[in-house]
């Protein structure tokens, strides 16, 4: 499926970046339900892609068939450049994989469950101990460190699961959900510490179902729905599908309301909820006139709120169908961009 | 790294995480101990005058009987000990870690092998201590030479090794720990219906196939034969032929249970 998105000279002589991820047709299904329905994902080195959807949507299959855990039905794809099928061992030894549900071992302690990943990277004993001693430090967990893991909280659990998955210095990340159940104080913590991968160079490949953590740290993002991808691009591009910016404006009082209904024609109108909608792309010169406009009407509203488009309508447009109440004139589908189907 | 010393070497790990579940978790183990323990007291103490007329001429008392009954006392530690394993390995299969060891660029089987392993030495350990009971409360082995020793020792290794692959395999097996935990119940069933506490002779005539037509048996004469002088006859290569043969078996329905994808 062609896009003008996606690079497409991957394969060519020069390979300027070398794709950490290059899949083509992935297909899975477990019975009569198809899970994956030919996804197409290129992956640049040292870049962070995030794979949203809602539940559902097949995120943990993909992750699943990339980390070799389980085999794809259709479709090829290298990780790491090595083919999925033919070298299962040559993805092993170059990616990390940090679950949605813990993979520590919580009968044994923190330290020990290092201890255990950096023997089954066979490295040196001494190098053993620095590396476990230097990641326990690094992700705030040395004080806990002699406590059993499944004593843990469950941003800690989440942390040392992460810790566990960079002992072996994976050049390729793959988180699936990392923040799902936690609370925001640790999923900031969470944040911070996939944007720190990055800077190390590491390729990171997350899942999410929250827009905000797609837009907050992936360079680029597809959007899985119904297992196709149903678009992809950076945050700003998908964004740009959808020009669904606007301002409201709510009342109190049904009666100014309907003065400014009248006045302001034009405009949304939200009976039930006393608003109105004008579409603004919200920048301070378009909101300098509205508010004039506004003044020379005679409208004074009880609130005032500016609605850039986020990942949420983008969202809703690609996965709901047509039921978009805010955006009337809705493109039919992005077909500029993205991937779209 | 060649492929054997890697599959030595991630065992091992394995082993190691294995036995450090045990040290750090021994009320499973010797729970698992308190079975054998309290039947060989039963049997002895409070069923031993009776039982006794049993074996022999009939003129047998209770110490004789004692000696008659450890041998498969200790062999029903061994079973009791591969239930343990089960579920431990069931339990195991529920947890995210294998899952990450299955991303790994790991031996495959190193995780089964560091079961089995750690399994063979709580087994072993488990016979020592039930046998230190057994002398505690008057068990002697009769002119055993270091050479019988030797080969009795191999063979409670050998029985544990055999019935640790079926433990494993039953615990992959089986959804849960609960359900491990009852799919393996025959490995400790199977040494009751044997004739380590009466002889099969003295059993009815349709029981006796039961008793004699399993593993429990052979390998129990066989321990009687090394420790107290009795008869073992062919029952020394039956009870390696029924570990040789259980043990390749377990290996490798677990192995390729091992190799299912996960849901």
């Amino acid at each position: 499926m062609p896009s003008t998105v996606m690079p497409t000279s991957s394969r060519g002589g020069g390979r300027p970046a070398p794709a950490a991820v290059h899949a083509v047709g992935l297909r899975k299904s477990y019975g009569d339900k198809t899970v994956l329905d030919g996804i197409d994902l290129h992956i640049p080195a040292g870049t962070v892609f995030a794979l949203l959807g809602p539940n559902g949507a097949g995120k943990t299959t993909a992750v699943k068939i990339l980390s070799t855990l389980i085999t794809a039905d259709g479709g090829r794809a290298q990780v790491a450049g090595h083919d999925l099928a033919a070298a299962p061992d040559g993805v092993r030894a170059a990616i990390g994989v940090t679950g949605q549900f813990s993979a520590v071992d919580g009968l044994i302690t923190g330290e020990e469950n290092m201890r255990l990943m950096a023997d089954l990277h066979h490295l040196p004993a001494r190098e053993g101990r620095r590396v476990t001693a230097e990641l326990l430090e690094r992700f705030d967990l040395a004080d806990v460190a002699d406590r059993p893991a499944q004593s843990y909280s469950g941003g800690m659990k989440r942390r040392l699961d992460i810790a566990m998955t960079l002992v072996g210095d994976p050049r390729i990340i793959f988180l699936d959900e990392p923040t799902t159940g936690l609370d925001p104080r640790s999923r900031h913590t969470m944040w911070q510490i996939i944007r720190e991968l990055v800077t190390g160079g590491v390729t990171v490949f997350l899942t999410t179902q929250y827009l905000e953590e797609a837009d907050e740290l992936a360079d680029r993002i597809a959007v899985l729905h119904d297992g196709r991808i149903a678009a992809e691009g950076t945050a700003g591009e998908l964004k740009r599908l959808i020009p669904g910016g606007h301002v409201r404006l709510r009342f109190f009082d049904p009666a100014a309301y309907r003065s400014a209904a009248a006045a302001l024609r034009g405009a949304t109108r939200d009976d039930e909820e006393l608003a109105l909608q004008i579409p603004s792309d919200g920048s301070q010169r378009e909101l300098r006139s509205l508010l004039d406009w506004l003044d020379s009407a005679g409208v004074e509203a009880d609130e005032l709120t500016v609605h850039t488009p986020d990942l949420d309508d983008v969202f809703f447009a690609l996965t709901a169908g047509t039921d978009q109440p805010n955006q009337p004139n809705r493109p039919n589908r992005p077909n500029q961009k993205g991937t779209a189907r | 790294m060649s492929s054997l010393s890697l599959a030595v070497r991630d065992s091992s790990t394995m082993l190691r995480r294995n036995l450090l579940h045990a040290r750090r978790y021994p009320s499973l183990t010797l729970n698992l101990l308190l079975t054998p323990v309290m039947l060989l007291l039963l049997f002895v103490y409070v069923f031993g005058d009776v039982m006794s007329a049993g074996i022999g001429d009939g003129t047998a008392d209770r110490s004789e009987y004692l000696a008659y009954v450890v041998p498969g006392i200790l062999m029903l530690t061994i079973g009791g000990t591969t239930i343990g394993s089960a579920v431990s390995v069931a339990m195991d299969m529920t947890e995210g870690i294998v899952t990450r060891f299955r991303t790994m660029a790991i031996h495959r089987a190193s995780v089964l092998v560091g079961h089995v392993a750690g399994s063979v030495l709580q087994c072993v350990a488990g016979v020592v201590l039930v046998g230190a009971v057994a002398v505690a409360i008057g068990f002697r082995a009769t002119d055993t030479t270091v050479l019988e020793w030797v080969l009795a020792f191999g063979l409670l290794t050998l029985v544990s090794l055999a019935l640790t692959w079926i433990a494993v395999g039953t615990g992959l097996s089986s959804p849960n720990a609960e359900a491990a935990g009852n799919n393996a119940l025959p490995l400790m069933v199977l040494p009751l219906l044997s004739s380590a506490f009466v002889p099969v002779e003295a059993m009815p005539g349709w029981f006796r196939p039961v008793a004699e037509y399993q593993p429990f048996t052979p390998a129990i004469e066989t321990l009687r034969g090394l420790l107290l002088g009795s008869e073992i006859g062919h029952n020394g290569w039956l009870a390696v032929a029924w570990c040789a043969g259980l043990a390749v078996l377990g290996y490798l329905w677990s192995t390729s249970l091992f190799a299912r994808e996960p849901k």
